[in-house]
């Protein structure tokens, strides 16, 4: 990491990363008497790709739920584009522009692919009850509109020829890409992305992994993303946090990660005596 | 052309109108079933509640009357105004709208990912407390329901048929009036479901909760719509229904015909509903006419719901229903 600032640093591959977006400060998360996380902070800088790392049950998907506001921690703050955010409900959290796909997928499998990333939109749709009943001016105009923005979105993940299939009879992998195309429609200022590559053969993870560069260096939208696979998450990432039994261990570049010896303990394993 | 079989035709059209009137009870059930999984035992009992919050809102009513007056000893009864139709139409969906949020607030957001028996058992639970409810509000008497629709047989067809058969068909203008109308509400609403922002919002919400909360849909506001649509079906049935009978506790029974409705065209379709409706009508009108005679009558009584015993042996999803396939 070259000439880390207030305003952001430049990337190896010479990318400008911009000011903090979205800061999480000293997060505690309690169930009960189990900590899933314990005293995290990091940030989460403009145009980035962040990623979380860490074994599994190291918390990350509960830190990505914090952030989405699925859960609400005990202790800490989260900031957000330099506000603190207050407790808030998922839905008023997605349309503050934080966008996120699942790990194990939740599409709306009875309606079709151009239905389901039209949902997407409801951040940009504004027209009332009553004008979407009566169905005119004002609703009708921002349908069009909306749907003109969702394809493009679809021709960008060449998702074209499934437009009108039910979501429920694809196969994964394309699951997983409309997902991503029901978050990007919401133009997030952060798109949450909640292992993108699970269950994916090499192929597939090599497709998605060219959609999340694509996306971050086309609409210059900030990721964060949890991952299992190490590979993958070294040569996608700017900036990786490490988590391990809730805590976290270590952050920054990949090439920083990768030699710091709390991370290859916690993947590797170590004799305790 | 044989007396029967113009008779028979006669029958038929009938029995097309009063099945429209079941339908418009089933799409209720419909409706809130598919938004939200819950079997709304109340639909039929939300009707009648919605007819007599009419009508007493019409005839200047005051709610509470029996109550206040047991109480207090006073004589009051009536404000002494009448409020027109079409305002008094209004007030009461406003009313509808407000037990729909009253409902969710304190019944159904709590039930949350509960199991479906449970949130049936609610709803019947629902149905007593409205049926009380509206019994202490307007009180029990039959009353009759005038919003001007226009009633009495039809000249047109009357004369219409007469030249063509030799026999005019009496068909009620009211029950035109309530297929028009249901025609009206059902293009409406799934014109609203399947293009609207709201309508694919309901349907996420049916689909995953999750999924439709990261996209930033309020689980509560869309609950709270749906109950209100539901109230709006309801109110366009107690109105037909009222109007044609007038309005009385009976009037809740009627939804226990829905449910043999709702077993012939499947819980989770809207044509299904309207389709299961036409069949149970005509089907009770014509089984009445061809074959009660020769078993002693009053088959209407019982031919739709065995009718739906058939149905649920040969084809449990319902004509139009979603089959549900378990993965093992």
């Amino acid at each position: 990491m070259k000439d880390m600032d207030a305003d952001g640093y430049t990337t190896a591959d010479g990318r400008r990363i911009g000011s903090v977006v979205m800061e999480m400060k000293n997060i505690t998360l309690r169930f009960g008497g189990v900590v899933a996380i314990k005293d995290i902070s990091f940030d989460i800088r403009e145009g980035e790709i962040r990623a979380i790392i860490g074994p599994n049950g190291a918390g990350k998907s509960s830190m990505l739920n914090v952030i989405s506001g699925f859960y609400n921690p005990q202790e800490g703050e989260v900031w957000y584009k330099g506000q603190k955010r207050p407790p808030m409900k998922p839905y008023q959290v997605a349309r503050q522009g934080i966008a996120r796909t699942f790990q194990n997928i939740a599409l709306f499998d009875g309606m079709s692919v151009l239905d389901n990333i039209m949902t997407g939109r409801i951040r940009q749709m504004n027209a009332g009850l009553l004008a979407q009943a009566i169905w005119k001016g004002k609703a009708e105009a921002e349908e069009t509109e909306n749907r003109e923005a969702v394809e493009k979105i679809i021709d960008f993940l060449e998702i074209q020829h499934i437009r009108k299939t039910p979501v429920g009879r694809l196969p994964y992998g394309l699951k997983k890409r409309v997902e991503l195309a029901r978050a990007l429609a919401a133009e997030p200022s952060i798109l949450l992305l909640d292992e993108p590559m699970a269950g994916m053969n090499v192929e597939e993870k090599e497709d998605m992994s060219r959609f999340i560069l694509d996306v971050n260096d086309e609409f210059g939208t900030t990721i964060a993303l949890i991952e299992h696979d190490m590979g993958v998450v070294m040569d996608l990432s700017d900036r990786v946090v490490v988590m391990d039994y809730g805590k976290k261990i270590g952050d920054g570049t990949p090439d920083e990660v990768r030699s710091n010896q709390a991370v290859i303990d916690a993947y590797l394993g170590v004799a305790h005596d | 052309m044989p007396e029967q079989f113009i008779w028979g035709m006669e029958v038929f059209a009938n029995g097309l109108m009063a099945g429209v009137l079941y339908a418009l009870v089933a799409l209720g059930f419909v409706l809130i079933y598919k938004a939200s999984g819950i079997f709304n035992f109340s639909q039929g009992v939300m009707a009648l509640f919605a007819a007599l919050t009419l009508v007493g809102i019409m005839e200047g009513q005051v709610p509470f009357s029996h109550l206040i007056n047991a109480v207090f000893g006073t004589e009051i009864h009536h404000f002494g105004w009448h409020v027109p139709a079409l305002a008094a139409i209004l007030l009461t969906m406003v009313v509808m709208v407000l037990l729909a949020w009253l409902v969710n607030y304190f019944i159904f957001r709590h039930l949350v990912n509960q199991e479906p028996i449970i949130l049936f058992m609610a709803t019947i639970g629902l149905a007593y407390f409205l049926e009380g409810f509206g019994d202490i509000m307007w009180g029990a008497d039959i009353k009759k329901l005038d919003v001007g629709l226009p009633q009495g047989i039809n000249g047109t067809i009357d004369e219409v048929t007469y030249n063509l058969f030799g026999y005019g068909f009496f068909i009620d203008n009211l029950d035109l009036w309530a297929t028009f109308i249901a025609i009206l509400l059902v293009v409406g609403l799934v014109l609203f479901a399947q293009y609207s922002k709201h309508g694919r919002a309901m349907r996420a919400v049916a689909d995953d909760h999750q999924a439709a909360l990261s996209v930033g849909i309020s689980l509560n506001f869309i609950w709270v719509m749906v109950w209100s649509l539901a109230g709006f079906v309801a109110l366009v049935a107690g109105i037909m229904w009222g109007t044609k009978s007038g309005v009385q506790f009976s009037l809740s029974l009627i939804a226990l015909k829905a449910l043999p409705v709702l077993m012939l065209g499947g819980f989770t379709s809207i044509p299904g509903a309207i389709v299961g409706g036409l069949l149970i009508g005509v089907g009770e009108k014509l089984f009445e006419f061809a074959i009660g005679g020769m078993i002693g009558g009053a088959t209407e009584n019982w031919f739709a719901y065995v009718l739906a015993l058939i149905f649920l042996v040969f084809r449990p999803q319902g004509l139009f229903g979603e089959k549900i396939i378990e993965r093992v």
